[in-house]
This record gives C-alpha cells, structure tokens and sequence, in this order.
C-alpha cells in the first residue's frame, strides 16, 4: 500500500490510566484504549468551570481519561442512545479553561484534536502529569464509533443539547490515536511543524511580493496598508 | 410532473450515502496519494483512513462524527415541473435533512450563531443552503448534497490583475500551509479555487469547484486544465501530509473554476473539502425514479456560457464532471 509500510509502536492502555501506563509514552506512539471516557467540549467547559457547576459525576465515576468530542448520535424512542461516528473537535480553543479543569476532573488524559500550543503543555498539562493524545485524520469517525460499546450515561442533555452534552461512553479497543504529547510535554506537532517550515522557503522561492499588503500582515494598525 | 414525495424519498436516501459512502473519485485519489506517501506518520495516517471508509460502510455508519452542514445544490431542468412547486421541494428537502440528522444518525451541528440555539436537526435560519441552477431541454431535477466540515481551510482574498498567477500561488500557498498545520484542514483535501466573479461569487465559485467537481476532473479551458495540475503538484510539494505532518498528501484534486470580475480586480478564494469529502447526486425522472451517482454534473457548458445567448442549436449542453 503506502511506499512506507507505518512502523510505529502501539500501546494498548486501560482506563482510569496509571502513572506507569502515561510514562511509557512517547511522542509518534499509536494508543487504543479499554474502559471508560468521558465527553468534554466548549458547552461542559463552560458550564463546569465558567459558570461554577462543578461536574456532573465524580471522578471516580467518570474516569480520568477526557475526550474533546460530540458524537453524532440520537435519541431512540426508549431513551437509549444510537452512537453512529465519534470524532473530535479542536483542542486549542479550550486552552483557558484548563487548569481549572485538571483541578476539578483529575483527568491525565485528553483526547482532541490538532493538540494544544507548547506553553499550554508545559504550563498546565506537565505539573498535572497528564498527557495529549490526538486522534487520527481527522475524521476516523467510523472506527471510533465502533470502538463505543455502551452509552454509561448522559450529563446535561436538556441543558446543552446532544452536540454539547458530556457523555460518558463504555469503549474497547477504541482508537486509533497518536501520542501528540508525553508526560515531559514535548509535541509532535511541534515537532513536525518545524520539519516542514525548514522547508518552506524554497516552496515561495521566486514568488514576487502581493501588489497590495493586507491588514493582520503586520501587528502596527497605523501602519498604511500599500 | 415530478412527484414531490420521490423528490423527499431520494433526498433522504442523499443524506445517508452522503454521510456514510466516500466517493469513488476522491477514494482512488487518497490510494494514489497513499502510494507515494513516504512520510511514516502521514502514510499512517492514511491507511486509517482508508480503514475507515470500509468500517463506515460495513457498519453504515458515518464516515466522520463531524458531520459538516449539510446542505443542496438543486439542477432543474427547464421543462421540469415539480409538484406543489418550488415551496414543496424546499420543504421536503427541510425534512429529509432534519430525518436523516435523526436516522443515519448525523451530529446536528447547526446552531443559532449568537444564542447557540440548536434545534437538533441541522435545520434553522438560512440552514439548510439549497442552491439552483438550470439545465436546457431537460424534464428532470438533480438533487446533491454536501455535508462540507466547516471551520478551517477556506480563505479569500482580492488580488490585483498585476498580481498574476504568482499572486495565486502565493494565496493558494499561504491557505494550505496556514491551515495544514496540525491537520487542521483534515487534508489531503479537494482544493477548490474560485477566480474572479464579485466576490461573493468568487466564494461560491471555489466551494462549488471544490465540492461539485471530481477528482481528476479538469475546466473545459485547457490553460486553466493546466493550472489545475499545477497547483496540485505546488501543494503536494510544500512538504506537508496529513495532520500536517512530514509528507506530499496535501492535495488529493486542484479544481479552478472562474468568473468574470471587475476590471481592475482579481479576487481569489480557496477551499479545502476534506478527508470526508462527502456528496452524493441524484437525478429524479418525470415518473418519480431516481438514478443515483456520485459525480454531480453540476458545471456545464450552459452555466459557464460566456455570450448573452446561449446557443442550443450549435451544441447540447454538456455536463462535465
């Protein structure tokens, strides 16, 4: 198939997750998970932390292993939960609320997608131990979905709605992920991202400069735009 | 007289294929990029994917839990009559959107953008999009829908006719790298470029490029043919796979289309439609079956007609993928 058959070494971790299981972990590994996730994303944040509710369940109800998703999901008419993809949403955006989100979940695993900025590893996630895995794609939905074995439960449905409800789901063998940060908050977005920018340079070569500069191209908003 | 309930019937059966089945064009592209693919986590990356089609059709279950917003573009054909009219076929689409949001089932991502209202079927103000257009000596309508994600890897910007194609490669650059980066784009992508038009226009040009035209397709203008080609080597040279990680899978198709601008502008969009590049077409016949397929047809040589009339006796209008 590909030209380079992926090597790469895989992990198969149980949640609630160890501090032995975490520190095993290096950046570029593949991770599939057994056991319990819970749900998070802009409408629990808010909620829990911005707005003082606190969570819904106890940690050791809902585990320490939290993932940056909705589900595209309905409700049937006996109230159980048809789960069809699961993929997740972008991390960055969740970056303020974080540390008082570790505080308050005791979570050591976060699950999302593109990963957060290098400050934010070393600031929140390294004195909280905890890691960032990301999903794969983005958009393996299918096999996420798959992965879910049982709904466990559903927090704040009326309030959020299904596309922000924190859910908690029952999964096996639920991955792939890749190990975008370990325990001492090094990122393989980072990096990558400096393997590719070394090369960008020549890929503008030769282009000549825009007829007109644009706003946002430089931080002085005096500055004449020509 | 098309009747109305084969019109909600078919867009229903859309919605599903649409969410659940990748199309065969944008399929064998991603397994042309995966072949070449010498970036170990990149080509990883897309051999999950490729296990993912399969795992979302065996299961029929969607491709992606980010179910894009869905929406219509709608071909009618001039002789076409649909029962109760236009009205109807805009309710019927209405609700087979908001059906399938429940059936298949898709996540229901439409919400109101400053109260967050979500009525929990991807329906409300303006949501769905039906778009149209016309088709000569034709009695049929073609229904597609695009479940397109939406929050990253779209941009616009308007040049200047000195600018030249060097302006679009630099604009074209700037996008994919800046929304490369850590996958956000979920490339490799179908990069639609809209040149020219107001700009409005130039944005809907470049969506519809990028969502209704097919991989490997080309503009019928054989220099713009040529620019398709090389923009995609352009992408697939910045050094950049999936998640933007060391790689050449960045562009899976480069499709241009145009429209006439102002004189002394050139605006520019570019859109990236994503590893789910999700569409599905129908044409529904006068007696209510429909043909389905996952080409949409949807520019033709009347709709990128460059005279005040069009000419049905020089030639039948084409649809090109």
């Amino acid at each position: 198939m590909a030209a380079n058959k992926p090597t790469l070494k895989t992990v198969r971790l149980t949640t609630p997750v160890e501090p032995a299981d975490l520190a095993q972990l290096e950046i570029g590994n593949v991770v599939y998970l057994d056991g319990t996730i819970f749900t998070g994303r802009e409408g629990v944040f808010k909620r829990a932390v911005h707005e003082g509710h606190g969570l819904p369940a106890p940690p050791e109800v809902i585990g320490n292993v939290n993932f940056h998703c909705s589900p595209a999901a309905a409700r049937r008419d006996d109230g159980s939960y048809d789960i069809g993809a699961v993929t997740a949403t972008a991390s960055f955006r969740f970056a303020a609320w974080l540390d008082q989100w570790f505080e308050m979940s005791k979570c050591k695993v976060i699950i999302g997608k593109g990963g957060m900025t290098p400050d934010v590893y070393k600031k929140s996630f390294v004195p909280n131990e905890a890691v960032y895995l990301t999903t794969v794609g983005y958009g393996t939905g299918a096999l996420l979905g798959r992965g879910i074995k049982a709904v466990k439960d559903v927090y704040w449905m009326d309030e959020l709605g299904i596309a922000q409800a924190m859910w908690l789901f029952e999964v096996e063998n639920f991955g792939p992920f890749l190990v975008e940060s370990d325990l001492a908050g090094n990122s393989l977005f980072e990096r990558e991202n400096a393997k590719v920018a070394a090369g960008l340079d020549k890929v503008y070569e030769g282009l000549k400069p825009a007829i007109m500069s644009r706003y946002g191209e430089t931080d002085d908003r005096k500055e004449e735009l020509i | 007289m098309i009747p109305i309930t084969a019109l909600e019937t078919t867009a229903n059966e859309l919605m599903a294929k649409a969410a659940i089945e990748i199309p065969d064009d944008y399929l064998d592209g991603l397994r042309a990029a995966a072949d070449v693919e010498t970036g170990e986590l990149s080509a990883f990356v897309l051999q999950a994917m490729l296990e993912n089609y399969e795992a979302a059709k065996e299961d029929r279950r969607a491709m992606c839990a980010d179910t894009g917003v869905p929406r219509w573009y709608v071909k009618i054909g001039n002789e076409a009559r649909i029962e109760g009219g236009p009205v109807e076929l805009e309710a019927a689409l209405r609700r087979a959107t908001a059906g399938a949001t429940n059936s298949v089932p898709l996540r229901p991502n439409r919400v109101h953008p400053l109260w967050r209202t979500d009525h929990n079927n991807n329906c409300g103000i303006n949501a769905p999009e039906i778009e149209y257009s016309f088709h000569p000596d034709a009695d049929w309508v073609e229904l597609t829908t695009v479940h397109k994600g939406g929050l990253f890897g779209s941009d616009y910007r308007m040049l200047f006719p000195g600018d030249g194609i060097d302006g679009i490669k630099k604009f074209f650059l700037d996008t994919l790298v800046a929304f490369g980066k850590r996958g956000l784009a979920c490339q490799p992508a179908i990069v639609g470029i809209g040149i020219g038009g107001s700009k409005d226009t130039c944005m809907m040009l470049g969506k519809q490029a990028a969502c209704l035209r097919t991989v490997g397709s080309h503009n019928p203008d054989p220099k713009i043919a040529a620019l398709e080609d090389e923009f995609k080597e352009l992408g697939n040279t910045i050094g950049m796979g999936a998640m933007g990680f060391m790689g050449s899978s960045m562009v899976v198709g480069c499709n241009i289309e145009t429209g006439y601008c102002h004189t002394g502008g050139m605006p520019v969009s570019v859109h990236m439609f994503c590893l789910s590049s999700r569409r599905a077409t129908a044409r529904v016949l006068i007696d209510g079956r429909a043909e389905y397929r996952s080409d949409p047809q949807w520019f033709t040589d009347y709709m990128r007609r460059e005279t005040v009339e069009w000419q049905p006796t020089s030639q039948p209008s084409r649809q090109s993928g």
